[in-house]
This record gives structure tokens, sequence and C-alpha cells, in this order.
């Protein structure tokens, strides 16, 4: 780059954005948000995730504008109706409007997720951080438990813990939480050991630095990529679950319209009037399948180093 | 189960006692994890319910039924006194009592197994069968449309919900087409015509000679075992893919294009050759997902096994059952997780 950049006289926002040498922080950081973006954008499938786990959000905030009518209004006149002008796709057993159900349904999806993510991504980061920053008795130790706990199988797991605390879509996500953990913590911890001898760790615990201001402050930011990474492609496995949780009437219940749930009633009426049970599942199968592709996506970009095959 | 980094003096000790080491240290861990399996559900059936008491004799049972069952149960001595008669009764096969069945929840659990491993283990063929070549052949053939075809095959295995293609599968393949047969194991009139000799119905029909019931048992088990195989396949698939990957770009193989060996040769001799120890530890845990991934197949189907059990126990609130059942499978599947991680270590020399 010219060397005239360095009296900031840039001439659009792309040379200030890919400057070679940036002038401060937080050009440095743009510049860097700019180059993911880049690749990411260059990535087709990564965009078709992107795009839509997209409309899933918008769709879950704008639900009860987008629905053509009440998630929850029975119309008994007009059960079982197959696909139709009115009706895009059908109706259920009580007359509701199945688009409106899935529009509506989206929410809770997007709640399932989002708080599997929120419990139990810090859980597992924290566990790994610790464990890998410590070493010793205390790493043995927490990994025992992590390996335990991975070495089970997540949806007996879930089943398990949700008949313990009962039925309903609280419990649900904690059941889902409590085995989505361990895979957050191996990875942060493998994180934490390939820095974990560098110098700028040493530095800081030099400044005397407490133990919870490093791990908080300079361990934890830098095992975030990867641990997005992890999230995302565990969202498709998580929806998958909680669909599987509904489905067997432990999830959300009725008549909130959770898409396993939907697809639980439908079941009674597969071999005649096969759109009840259908519909949800495409939805989850949408969503799920845009979660993997930006999950891919988002690997192919922040962590090459992950990458499996080509 | 991170690898312990090999001590300099193991390098030098015989095979045979590394390997003894090796079941050494996989005796140990298989206990450890087991351990810790049988605290998560002490944990559950004890601790979590509010009052395990008011769980077995109901919320109306006079004082002196409730206080009697509180010593009955042992919750008068310490929690870890508790842990450790429970870790006696669950190695002695007592489960306790299912509540809905009315036996004892161990001998359920043997009559249901079986109709669980018949369809677990036809699916991991169908899976093995057809998802091994289709790696193979994606590799072969990467960036290809065949290539991409496969992957898309592969990303669905991950977000299609299997209980979804269950019903699907049903409404057109059964009550469509007419191909195969319904819910159910067997058709209603051939139930329990055969003698029980292993539990397992096909292996069963076929010791007793009769061809009929075997092939009737087939055409139920058909569909759901091609779907459970289907899940398999596209973690199969995805995997045998990236290590052909790994091999095809290794030089032995290019030194082999170039001494002029036919490609089928090179992709099925020399490259698939070095894999198979790394696709014995991928089949081995797709087959453990695979006893996990029955429990929504059997609701789907009826099927008569540990999943359905499972979830009948799960809505009538049969904790007994289904910490039993839960016992069960994740014993199984911590078996077979850690054979198949002791197998890559005794077959594959690099990983010692």
């Amino acid at each position: 780059m010219p060397a005239g950049h360095q009296d900031g006289a840039y001439q659009t926002w792309h040379d200030w954005l890919t400057d070679d040498a940036p002038a401060s922080k937080m050009q440095a950081s743009a510049g860097q948000y700019w180059a993911i973006a880049r690749a990411f954008s260059r990535n087709p499938l990564a965009m078709v995730g992107a795009i839509i786990v997209g409309i899933l959000i918008i769709t879950a905030i704008f639900a009860p504008w987008l629905a053509p009518y009440s998630p929850t209004g029975q119309n008994l006149q007009m059960r079982l109706m197959p696909p139709s002008a009115d009706n895009w796709l059908g109706t259920d057993e009580l007359g509701r409007d199945i688009l409106s159900r899935i529009i509506h349904g989206a929410r809770i999806t997007l709640l399932i997720v989002v708080m599997v993510a929120a419990i139990s991504a810090p859980i597992g980061l924290l566990i790994g951080a610790v464990a890998g920053y410590f070493g010793g008795w205390t790493d043995r130790i927490l990994m025992a438990i992590t390996d335990v706990f991975l070495s089970l199988p997540k949806l007996i797991m879930a089943l398990a813990f949700v008949a313990a605390l009962g039925a309903g879509l609280e419990n649900a996500i904690i059941a889902i939480a409590i085995t989505a953990w361990p895979a957050y913590a191996r990875i942060a911890r493998a994180e934490t050991l390939t820095f974990r001898n560098s110098e700028f760790i040493a530095a800081v615990e030099l400044q005397g630095a407490s133990n919870l201001r490093i791990i908080g402050l300079h361990v934890l930011p830098l095992c975030m990529s990867s641990t997005i990474i992890r999230v995302t492609l565990d969202m498709a496995g998580i929806i998958l679950t909680a669909a599987g949780l509904g489905f067997l009437g432990l999830g959300a219940q009725p008549p909130l319209p959770e898409w396993g749930a939907m697809i639980s009633r439908g079941r009674s009426f597969i071999l005649d009037q096969w759109w009840v049970a259908t519909m949800p599942g495409f939805a989850i199968i949408l969503v799920s399948l845009g979660f993997c592709f930006l999950g891919d996506g988002l690997r192919d970009v922040l962590d090459p180093r992950q990458r499996d095959g080509r | 189960m991170s690898a312990p980094s090999p001590t300099p003096l193991a390098q030098n000790t015989p095979r045979l006692v590394a390997a003894f080491g090796t079941i050494w240290r996989f005796v140990l861990v298989t206990m450890m994890t087991f351990l810790g399996l049988l605290a998560i559900t002490f944990f559950i059936g004890r601790v979590v319910p509010i009052d395990p008491v008011v769980a077995v004799v109901g919320d109306r049972a006079p004082q002196d039924v409730y206080e009697a069952m509180f010593i009955e149960m042992g919750l008068d001595k310490p929690l870890f006194t508790q842990f450790a008669i429970y870790v006696g009764d669950v190695l002695t096969g007592d489960f306790g009592q299912s509540l809905s069945t009315g036996r004892p929840v161990i001998d359920d659990l043997k009559r249901f197994f079986p109709a669980t491993m018949e369809l677990a283990t036809f699916g991991i063929l169908i899976g093995v069968i057809l998802g091994v070549p289709m790696g193979v052949i994606a590799a072969a053939r990467a960036g290809s449309w065949l290539d991409q075809i496969i992957r898309v095959l592969g990303l669905l295995g991950y977000s299609v919900p299997a209980f979804w293609m269950g019903l699907v599968g049903l409404s057109v393949f059964y009550a469509g087409l007419g191909w195969v047969s319904g819910p159910g194991r067997v058709d209603i009139f051939y139930d329990g015509v055969v003698p029980t000799v292993t539990g397992v119905l096909t292996v069963d029909a076929l010791l007793a000679g009769d061809t009929q019931i075997f092939w009737n048992a087939m055409s139920h088990m058909i569909l759901p075992a091609s779907i459970l195989g289907f899940f398999s396949l596209a973690y199969i698939a995805r995997m045998t893919r990236s290590f052909m990957l790994d091999q095809l770009n290794q030089e032995y193989v290019i030194t082999a294009r170039v001494k002029g060996v036919s490609e089928w040769a090179v992709i099925w001799k020399h490259a698939f050759y070095p894999i198979r120890v790394q696709l014995i530890t991928v089949i081995g845990l797709s087959y453990a997902v695979l006893l996990e991934g029955s429990v929504m197949i059997e609701i789907v189907f009826s099927w008569p096994g540990i999943g359905n059990y499972l979830t009948t126990a799960l809505l009538t609130a049969d904790m007994p059952a289904v910490l039993g059942s839960t016992i069960l499978i994740g014993s199984v599947f911590i078996v077979i997780n850690r054979t198949s991680d002791v197998l890559y270590r005794v077959f594959d020399p690099r990983s010692r």
C-alpha cells in the first residue's frame, strides 16, 4: 500500500479496511472482520446457510405479523383441509392453519437453540479453560467428568433427565444443555493448552493478574472462534433432539406450536392427511440444514485447519 | 480419552506387555465411565425428584407406610452409602421393579433388548454396505457431481428427524406402494409361533426352519432398518471419504499410478487397505449411535424393543424402568465406544 495512507488520506472505505498497516486497533479489527466477511460471502453453501438462519430469526421476531392466522385459533369446520390457496400448508385436526403454526413454532425453535447455547457453551468453556490453564489434578478430574458425559448416549440421557425433571419446554432445554457442554469443554481445553505456555500469558502473570482475570480476559476470548464453529455445527443436533423430545410429548406442551409435537399430533392422520405430520418436518430439515451449511462455512473461513477433506 | 504420552520405556517393552497395558487401561477407564453413568442415574433417581419416597408410594400414603418406605429405600443412610448400595444392586442385576409391567426391570430388559439389537445390527449392515463404497467413490471422484450428491445425502443424515422419516416412509412404502409390511415385528397371526431361542426373531425363525415367518419378519424390518442405515450411512460415507482423500494424496499412491497400476487396484487395494482400522472405529461408533437412534424409530414402527419400553416408561413416570433402560443402553454405548478406541490403538502402530 502506498505510503500516502499514513496521513489518513484514504480514497474509499475499502482502502481503509484493507490497509496493510492499520493505524489503530479499531482499524485492525475492522479490517479483519472485513476479510472474514469477504471469504464467507464467496462460499455459496455458507451463504445459503446464513440466509436460512436469517429467515428463521426474522420469522421468529415478526411471527404475529407474518402468520396469516392465529396459531391456536380453532376452526372445527375447517379441520384437516388439504393445502389450498387459503391454507397454503393445510389445516390440522382442530382446523388450525399449519403454516401459521410453523411460523410461530420458529420462535420456540430459536428459543431452544439460543438457550441451550447460552447455558452449555459458557459452562463448557469455563470447565475446559480452567482444566487447561491449571493442569495437573484439576485437569484430570474435570476431564474425567467430561469424558464420562461424552461417552454417554445424548438422547437417552436427555430423556432420563426430562423424566426426572418433568415434561416441559424449560426442562427440555436444561436436559439438552446438560448433555451438550462436554464437547465445548474439550475444545476450550485443547485451545487453552496450545497457548498456555506462550509469552503473552506469562507477561500477564508477571504483571500480577489474578487467575480469574487471566482466564476471563485472556484465555476465554481466544477459545471463542472454535467454540462458535462447534456450537453452530451442533445446532442441527440440538434441534433434532428438541424435536424428538417434543415428538415424545416431553418437550413443549400443547397448544404450543412446537414442530416435533406437531409431527406427533399428525401421526394419527399420516395415511390419509399426510400434510399434518409432513409439513413441520420440512421446517425442521430446512433449519437444521441451514445451521449445518452455516457451521461448515464458518469453519472454512475462521479455522481452515479443521477442514475435513477438501 | 486423552491419550497419555507413551513413556520411553514402553516403546522398548515387548508388544505383549504393551498390549496388556492397553487392556488394563481399557478396563480401568471403562469401569470409571460406568461408575460415572451410575452416578448420573443415581442422581436422577434419588436426588432430582423432590421426594423419592412419594415417587414410589404416592402422595396419599399414610405416615407409617411413608416412613417404612423411607427406611426400606435406605434414605436414612448417608448419600455415599446409598450410592454404594445402588452400585451393588445394579452389578447384581437388581434394577428394581417396573411400576407398569410389575416385573423386575432386568427381566423386561432381557425380553426387549434382542429386538433392538436385531434392528440396529441390520441397520448398520445396510449403512456399511452402502456407506463405505459411497465414501470411496466420493473420494475417488472428489469434486464431481457424484461427490456433491453424496455430500448432500450426508448432510441430510444430520438434519432429518428420524421419527419424521419413519412416518413418511410408512406412508409411502407401506400405505402408498405396499412394498413392505407395516409397524410391528411380524404379522399378528405369526406372533409367538416360533419358539424363542435367541430372542432375535429372524434367527429364531431360521432355527425353527420356518422360512415363511423369516421373510415376513424381514419385510417388517427392512424399512426401519433402512432408515437407521441411512443415518449411519451419512456418517460412514463422510468419514470414509475423508480418510480416502488423505490416502489418495500420499506419494505411494502416485508411485502406484506411475507404475501403471490400474485405477481400480490403486483405489481398492493400495489406498483402501490402510484405512480399514480407522473404519472399524467409525463403524463401531456409528453402531453405538444407531442403538440410541433406534429409540425414536421403534416408537414410530411399534417395534417391541428397548426404545419402546423406555418411552412407555417415560410417559408413565416408571423411573426404575427408565433408569434400567438408560443404564443398559449407556453400558452398551460405553463398551462399544471403548472397544473401538482400544481396537484402534492395538491395530494402528502409529497410535501407540
